[in-house]
C-alpha cells in the first residue's frame, strides 16, 4: 500500500501540481507529521501504523489548515483515511479550506481498525491505495458503544457521565488535537461559561459545549479520545451527538461532499 | 516554504513527555504531543500543549533586569553577575551562609540542578537548596 502513496507523491511532486505533501515520516525513530516537497527523499514515509494498524495517527487537516493559512494560493496534498476525508468535506463546508487547493490522497484502513473504531465508512471517496470492503465486510456500522450506554438506567447513565466528567483535567487537549476546532476564539475559553485556571471543571458544561460544537463537525477519527490523559470517552458522547444529527436531520458531518449542515441553516431550508 | 516537526522533550516538568514543535518558515505555530513517545503517549497537560506559546511571546524577559533607584533596568550579563556576585558574598560575610537560599527549576536539567545544590552547599555553605515544584 506504501508503495502506491509513494508513487502518487512522486507523480503529483515531479508534475508540480502540488506545492507539497501532507503525510507522515519517521524522523529519530518516531512517526510524525511532515510536508514532503519536491527532490525531498520519501523513504522515510509511513502511514502510521506502528504495533497495530493505525495507532498512530495525527492530524494532518489540521497541519494542512496552517499551510493554507499562510499560503492561500497554494495547491497541497494530503495524506487521508476515510475519517480525514469525512474532515476535508467539513472544512470545506465550513470555509476553512478551498476544495480546488486541495490533492487527496487516500488509504483505506483494515477491518480491525474500522471495527475498534465502529466506523460509518473507514474508506475515502477517492482512493490511492486500499479497497473499499462491502458494508457487510466492513463491520463497523453497529454503535454498540452507543448502544451499551444507551442501555443503562437514566440515573446510571447520569452517574457514569458525571464520574467521566469529574476526571478531567482540563488541558484541552481533547480541542487541540482535533483536526475539526479551528476557531481563533473558542468558547471553551469564554469565562461566561467556563471558569478559568478551576478544578473540577464546570460540569457539564465544559464537556456539553464542547459536544455541541462537534455536532455538525465531528468526523469520529477518534484522536481526541486517544489525546485524554484521564481516558474520558469524548468519542462516545460525540457518537451520540452524531446520532441525534443523523435522526433528527437526516445529517453525517463529512459523510456526503456538498452537505449543508441543518446548524448552519439560518430562515428556511434552501432550495436544493 | 519551511514546515518543520522537531521532536523535544517539554521543559516544564521532569516528567519528560515528548512533543512536536511544530514550525512554519522559522517561526512556532504549535505543540503535537508524540504519539510514541514512552512517557505520555500522544497526551499532553495543559502546560505542555502551550509549551510554544511563551517562546515567541512579546512580554518574554530577554535580558537581565536590575532595579536601579526603584525601576527595573535593562543590564548586561556582565554587570548582573558582578552584582550578584557581590551581593551574595556580601551577606554570606555579614548574615553568615544560612541567610542565602537556592530554588532549583523543573524547567532545567538535572545536571544543572546538580550544579547549583553543589554551589550552594560546597560554595556559599548552605543546605537551604528548594524546588518550585514544590511551590
Amino acid at each position: 500500500m506504501i508503495d502506491q502513496v509513494k508513487q502518487k507523491i512522486n507523480e503529483l511532486l515531479s508534475q508540480g501540481s502540488v506545492k507539497g505533501v501532507v503525510a507522515l515520516a519517521y524522523a529519530h525513530g518516531h512517526a510524525g507529521p511532515c510536508l514532503f516537497q519536491k527532490g525531498d527523499d520519501l523513504d522515510a514515509l509511513c502511514l502510521g501504523d506502528e504495533k497495530k494498524a493505525g495507532d498512530v495517527r495525527y492530524p494532518l487537516n489540521k497541519v494542512l489548515i496552517t499551510l493554507a493559512r499562510q499560503y492561500p494560493d497554494d495547491v497541497f496534498g494530503v495524506l487521508v483515511r476515510g475519517c480525514d476525508e469525512r474532515g476535508l468535506y467539513g472544512l470545506y463546508r465550513l470555509k476553512q479550506l478551498e476544495p480546488d487547493k486541495v490533492v487527496p490522497i487516500g488509504i483505506s484502513c483494515p477491518r480491525d481498525l474500522a471495527l475498534a473504531c465502529e466506523c460509518k465508512k473507514p474508506w475515502p471517496d477517492d482512493m490511492t491505495a486500499g479497497e473499499a470492503p462491502n458494508e457487510k465486510e466492513s463491520g463497523g456500522t453497529e454503535q454498540k458503544g452507543v448502544q451499551d450506554v444507551e442501555g443503562k438506567e437514566q440515573p446510571e447513565r447520569f452517574d457514569f457521565w458525571k464520574d467521566q466528567f469529574l476526571k478531567c483535567v482540563k488541558c484541552y487537549g481533547c480541542r487541540d488535537i482535533c483536526p475539526m476546532c479551528f476557531c481563533y476564539d473558542c468558547s471553551l475559553e469564554c469565562e461566561d461559561l467556563v471558569s478559568k485556571g478551576d478544578l473540577p471543571v464546570d460540569i457539564p458544561t465544559f464537556h456539553l459545549v464542547r459536544a455541541m460544537h462537534m455536532a455538525d463537525r465531528c468526523i469520529d477519527c477518534g484522536l481526541c479520545d486517544e489525546a485524554c490523559p484521564v481516558d474520558i470517552p469524548l468519542r462516545l458522547l460525540y457518537k451520540k451527538t452524531a446520532e441525534v444529527m443523523n435522526h433528527e436531520f437526516g445529517f453525517t458531518s463529512g459523510i456526503n461532499k456538498n452537505e449543508i449542515s441543518p446548524l448552519s441553516l439560518m430562515g428556511p431550508m434552501p432550495e436544493k | 516554504m519551511d514546515y518543520k516537526n522537531t521532536l523535544t522533550t517539554c521543559t516544564y516538568c521532569g516528567c519528560g513527555c515528548n512533543f512536536f514543535l511544530e514550525s512554519l518558515d522559522g517561526r512556532l505555530t504549535g505543540t503535537i504531543p508524540c504519539k510514541t513517545g514512552p512517557v505520555n503517549e500522544g497526551k499532553l497537560c495543559i502546560k505542555g500543549w502551550n509549551a510554544h506559546e511563551f517562546v515567541q511571546s512579546d512580554e518574554r524577559l530577554k535580558k537581565p533586569l536590575l532595579r536601579k533607584d526603584g525601576e527595573l533596568v535593562e543590564v548586561s550579563w556582565d554587570e548582573a553577575l558582578d552584582f550578584t556576585a557581590t551581593r551574595l558574598k556580601e551577606i554570606q560575610k555579614t548574615n553568615g551562609p544560612d541567610a542565602i537560599g537556592f530554588c532549583a527549576s523543573a524547567k532545567v536539567t538535572n545536571e544543572e540542578n546538580y550544579i547549583m545544590q553543589k554551589f550552594a552547599r560546597a560554595g556559599v555553605g548552605t543546605n537551604s537548596v528548594d524546588h518550585c515544584a514544590r511551590l
